[in-house]
């Protein structure tokens, strides 16, 4: 069951240690990733509030997201 | 009490061992990147009010969260929260009990650091309830890199709880929890955003509830059934990945989307999907809809009606092991003023959300049907109303 899950794993290792890879989005290029609708968890308070809420009345729990960073515009 | 255990959630010496070469790996990883810009959330406060009415229960209360960033590498945060819990649900019900009130209050602290373009994070949660008390405590850390183009996020949680029960002074059972979280979000246009969750949990201790029970068929009378105390397995681990991607669309919308797989190792198999639109107004205003679809299978020790007693080692009968589905559809609808800046803060928000939801089960059976033999009731169904209000400003 593990090993399914440890591909992802290792890829994102194996992205992590490509550290040559030049950005092939500029941050010029980034003004509508920086828009505050393109965030995936606008408002942390309402979005750990709805995780409780699935999560009382849900089998399944974890990797809701709210994993932090962004879109890298800054 | 089970919210609360949900909330915090899990302990397994299995997962531990599988993930530590993959835990240095990181922090090796960690070692070796550059200093550049990062970043720390932007200082803010939310009060939040929140209602859920559905199954016979209503749970409502506040919630405040603080963001502060003291200089340029420090930012703290806390969140006070609330659970008002009355009424009483279809276990509660066909148990015989009579409807309760008690009340959960979560209280957490937290810390990130700043170092280049990684930040170091730490917190606490507690939480306290009449019978459950749960303890969290959370490491993280949270690097950008690839020109900022990509966000790799790994953390770890301990928990560890006392289980007791209000009909017995002396029952207190223990339960610890280990979470262990890897993600990556990355940046494949100008448009387009990317993000990848994995998540393992595992649990290890008292994990029934102490008040339920599992129903069998009465041997003298197999139209009838009798109760017998709910047996659970002593550890749990689950795994689930996720999948999400975020688009900005010409005419300043967002369409989002999620997909989610879930499997532990109690037989529980779960799909979740959900997708989202996002349309701000010029005048401040933000509307956003949503849909979201989620659907288990059972776990291996469920069952509605067992066929005599102590069939099993392991028997539950929580709905919320059960065969089931849910559908929701939610709107959030958001006023954004002090847009270019005020005295004391730099913008605010408020913002109405809610979410309806229906819950479909397909082998829990509803017991408040007389006239029914044993197995054949009317299957149960019910909706939920939840409802947000809350205030956001940035300062």
């Amino acid at each position: 069951m593990q090993t399914r899950f440890l591909l992802p794993v290792f890829l994102a290792a194996l992205l992590a240690g490509c550290g040559s890879i030049e950005p092939w989005v500029k941050p010029y290029e980034r003004a509508n990733l920086a828009d505050p609708i393109m965030r995936f968890e606008r408002d942390p308070v309402s979005s750990a509030y709805l995780v409780h809420v699935y999560q009382a009345r849900e089998g399944a729990r974890g990797a809701e997201g709210g994993s932090g960073g962004g879109c890298g515009c800054n | 009490m089970r919210a609360a255990r949900k909330a915090g959630a899990a302990a397994a010496v299995a997962a531990t061992e599988l993930f530590k070469p993959l835990l240095g790996g990181l922090c090796l990883l960690f070692a070796w990147l550059p200093s550049g810009a990062g970043v720390l959330p932007d200082d803010r406060a939310d009060a939040l009010y929140h209602s859920y009415k559905g199954g016979g229960v209503e749970v409502n209360g506040p919630s405040v969260l603080v963001l502060k960033k003291l200089g340029q590498n420090v930012a703290v945060n806390g969140n006070y929260y609330v659970d008002s819990i009355s009424g009483a649900s279809i276990d509660v019900v066909t148990s015989g009990a009579s409807k309760y009130s008690e009340k959960r209050t979560e209280l957490s602290a937290g810390v990130d650091y700043l170092h280049g373009n990684s930040t170091l994070s730490a917190s606490y949660t507690g939480s306290d309830e009449n019978d459950y008390q749960a303890n969290t405590a959370t490491f993280g850390v949270s690097m950008d890199m690839f020109g900022n183009m990509t966000t790799v996020t790994m953390g770890y949680a301990r928990g560890w709880d006392t289980v007791e029960n209000n009909t017995d002074a002396t029952f207190s059972e223990d339960v610890d929890r280990q979470n262990y979280q890897l993600g990556l979000i990355q940046v494949l246009s100008s448009n387009l955003l990317t993000e990848m969750d994995f998540e393992v949990i595992t649990d290890e201790g008292y994990l029934n509830n102490p008040y339920r029970s599992a129903r069998y068929i009465n041997p003298a009378d197999p139209t009838t059934y009798l109760y017998e105390a709910e047996v659970y397995p002593n550890t749990r681990t689950s795994s689930a990945i996720a999948l999400r991607a975020l688009y900005y669309l010409p005419w300043r919308d967002a369409a989002s989307g999620e997909y989610r797989y879930f499997e532990d190792t109690w037989g529980i198999n779960a799909h979740t999907l959900e997708l989202g639109y996002t349309h701000p107004f010029d005048n401040g205003w933000v509307l956003e809809g949503s849909y979201r679809y989620y659907t288990q299978s059972g776990a291996d020790f469920y069952s509605d009606l067992f066929p005599r007693q102590d069939s099993q080692n392991f028997m539950g009968r929580d709905k919320e092991l059960s065969t089931f589905d849910d559908n929701s559809v939610g709107f959030r609808l958001s006023y954004d003023f002090l847009r270019n800046g005020g005295d004391t803060i730099d913008k605010g928000s408020i913002n109405l959300a809610y979410d309806h939801i229906w819950f479909n089960y397909h082998d829990f059976r509803d017991l408040r049907s007389a006239g029914y033999p044993a197995g054949s009731e009317p299957l149960y169904q019910f909706s939920a109303d939840v409802v947000q209000i809350y205030l956001s400003v940035w300062f």
